[in-house]
């Protein structure tokens, strides 16, 4: 036991390296402000998300499209206010400068608190939590079979009588509350996820989808409007002197106007139209994302129901429109504590347990499922997305995935599951890997001695086991990769 | 007070063994409620009663928070008539109830979990998702100076943890 008693603490020590480790290296934070001061949680977050005004305004990576429809929307409604109002008001009415105006501040204001709110964000687990989620799901792998099916890693509620599946997603590292997805642009769990919207430039989720119906419903309010009064405008002005007259009399105005209900008229239909595809997905309390999987629909199944309808259109309408604002769980405007109690307990212990320790093999699996899929990531993204910005996003990973040659090679190759990975920050040189890889030889051996593992956790048959479930794990993952870009494909072309 | 002293001792001079995570349960659909199940690690730690009253009681709170209601349809329907820009200056209810709920756990921790070697930690700071429920065991062995006033029964709790 004096082997274990002395490497006791130096595989806590590694452990919590470990942990800060996977809990911040994901990001890359160029908007660093002051170094002294404590760090805001925005600084650090793991997600591809912009953060203005020190972490009071959150939006996507891209927002080249949200620059655009705020020109667009500006110059539309800029041009009907400088052009058309004038003769307008002074025509028929001065109520309608005064309800395009109304309708313009409306829509400004849904649009910009859309774009720049928390779309509700799931914080990824913290490494306590995943270890023991990972616990969990093999204790339930090596109760129900011998070892050679796949971990299922997916897990079964049963809400409102319906049945749900909820996923594990890797990143995040937590089975995804029901209707929740993970956001391929933003790469962040989103609750209630509807969509990823270009056009705001944001996540379209839990927290800011009545503020996006609101945009949507007021915008198309706002362009019939337009439309509507730059017609009037038109025809008023070539009965007064006929088409031709009118013309020559404002040459420079008439431009404009004409623009004018050309934009809207190609932006009206668009508009209403998704407007009332989303009136209909409110009142049926169903998400994008599900409608166009069509997770509730008839086809796969009568006996398939949405279980979070209310039952009837009117209380849908309110609950989603009207219900209780769920509060941002990602606090980002929160100091970082550099006294987190659980690195504070593994750093200065001297004991030693035997959850600690299989939580630290847990952790390693997990790192190395976690740079799997990051490979296969990395292999997918190209093909998936075109931009440039995208794989240049990527680039740091490939420190990440060198982790994963040697952590496959000692899976496939040797007959221990891996114990403690060796301090894997992802700055580490190839001049690294080889001593470490020798220490973690070391450790091999000690370790059924160390810690005898429980009898349900580890198979027999675990090195041929592991394997293959890190085989169809990835398999599993790319399927999964394949599956989102299928959907972020039909999401873009329905918007 | 004592109970505060007892609750910042517990977090020096205890080292932290393991952590117990409280699922949330969605056999209602999407609110926030969490299993009451007890968990079997806490077995030697505390009485099955306290934990459920303790989850039940907040289960209570979140439900309140995300009640649909007569309030709720106020506060949404005004909210949108400013085009959401009362919540630049205004709390929500729901943001209400989180303050309650924050210091409930405090006030439990400091009453109940403290003296017992166990921390709660409030869902809000783990996404909702989870009941983290730290557990902490005395320092064994080690001629540490501080072993202060922990729970007596820490010593069955660690045999029960490191058995697992």
């Amino acid at each position: 036991m004096t082997p274990g008693g002395g490497s006791g603490p130096m595989k806590d020590c590694e452990y919590s390296q470990i942990s800060t480790h996977s809990s911040s290296s994901p990001m890359e934070s160029p908007h660093k402000k002051k170094k002294s001061a404590p760090k805001r949680k925005w600084e650090v977050f793991p997600g591809r998300n912009k953060f203005f005004c020190n972490g009071r305004i959150m939006m996507a990576r891209q927002t080249g499209v949200f620059y655009l429809t705020l020109v667009l929307i500006l110059v539309t409604s800029g041009l009907f206010f400088a052009f058309d109002c004038p003769y307008l008001s002074e025509k028929i009415t001065p109520a309608i400068p005064a309800i395009g105006g109304i309708l313009f501040f409306f829509v400004m204001g849904t649009l910009l608190r859309t774009s720049f709110s928390d779309p509700g964000v799931l914080p990824r687990a913290t490494p306590d939590e995943a270890a023991d989620l990972e616990r969990q799901i093999d204790i339930a792998n090596g109760s129900s079979s011998g070892g050679y099916r796949p971990p299922p890693r997916t897990k079964e509620v049963i809400i409102n009588g319906q049945t749900v599946k909820l996923k594990y997603c890797f990143t995040c590292k937590i089975f995804r509350p029901p209707r929740a997805s993970h956001c391929s642009l933003c790469d962040n769990c989103v609750e209630r996820f509807d969509h990823h919207c270009p056009w705001v430039g944001n996540c379209v989720g839990k927290r800011n989808y009545r503020f996006f119906y609101m945009f949507i419903l007021s915008l198309s309010f706002l362009t019939v409007f337009i439309f509507a009064f730059v017609i009037t405008h038109v025809i008023l002005r070539s009965q007064q002197t006929g088409f031709l007259n009118a013309l020559k009399d404002s040459p420079a105005r008439y431009p404009f106007t004409e623009t004018n209900s050309v934009v809207c008229f190609f932006s009206v239909w668009s508009i209403v139209g998704l407007s009332g595809f989303h009136t209909y997905l409110i009142s049926s309390n169903q998400t994008t994302n599900e409608d166009i999987k069509g997770s509730w629909s008839n086809k796969r199944g009568k006996e398939n129901y949405n279980p979070y309808s209310y039952g009837n259109i009117f209380t849908n309408c309110c609950a989603a429109l009207c219900g209780p604002l769920s509060p941002s769980l990602i606090d980002r405007r929160g100091f970082i504590q550099p006294d987190t109690p659980q690195l504070a307990g593994p750093s200065n212990g001297i004991t030693m347990y035997g959850a600690t320790q299989s939580q630290s093999n847990m952790c390693d699996q997990d790192q190395c499922i976690q740079s799997t899929k990051f490979v296969l990531q990395a292999a997918a993204t190209p093909l998936l997305q075109s931009e440039p910005s995208i794989t240049s996003e990527e680039l740091p990973l490939p420190g990440k995935t060198s982790v994963s040659g040697p952590c496959a090679t000692l899976t496939l190759g040797q007959p221990t599951p891996p114990s403690s990975m060796p301090n894997l920050t992802s700055d580490t040189g190839l001049t690294d890997m080889i001593p470490l890889k020798e220490e973690h030889e070391g450790h091999q051996f000690l370790t059924p001695e160390e810690a005898p593992s429980p009898p349900g956790m580890l198979p027999s048959g675990s090195p041929i086991t592991h394997s293959h479930t890190m085989h169809v794990l990835s398999l599993a993952s790319q399927d999964s990769l394949h599956e989102d870009s299928v959907r972020g494909l039909v999401k873009l072309s329905s918007v | 007070p004592p109970q505060v002293h007892s609750l910042q001792e517990l977090r020096r001079s205890a080292s932290l063994a393991t952590k117990v995570f409280v699922q949330r349960d969605y056999s209602d659909g999407t609110t926030c409620q969490f299993q009451t199940k007890f968990p079997p690690e806490l077995e030697s730690r505390i009485e099955r009663q306290l934990f459920e009253e303790t989850v039940k009681t907040l289960n209570g709170f979140y439900a309140e928070a995300e009640k649909i209601g007569g309030s709720s349809y106020l506060e949404g329907c005004l909210a949108c008539a400013t085009a959401y820009f009362i919540f630049l200056c205004m709390e929500t209810h729901y943001e209400k109830v989180l303050k309650k709920i924050s210091k409930y756990i405090q006030e439990q921790n400091e009453k109940i979990y403290a003296p017992r070697g166990l921390l709660l930690t409030d869902p809000l700071e783990r996404g909702m998702r989870v009941i983290e429920i730290s557990i902490y065991e005395d320092r064994c062995s080690s001629g540490s100076s501080s072993s202060g006033s922990s729970s007596s029964s820490s010593g069955g709790g660690g045999g029960g943890a490191g058995g697992r």
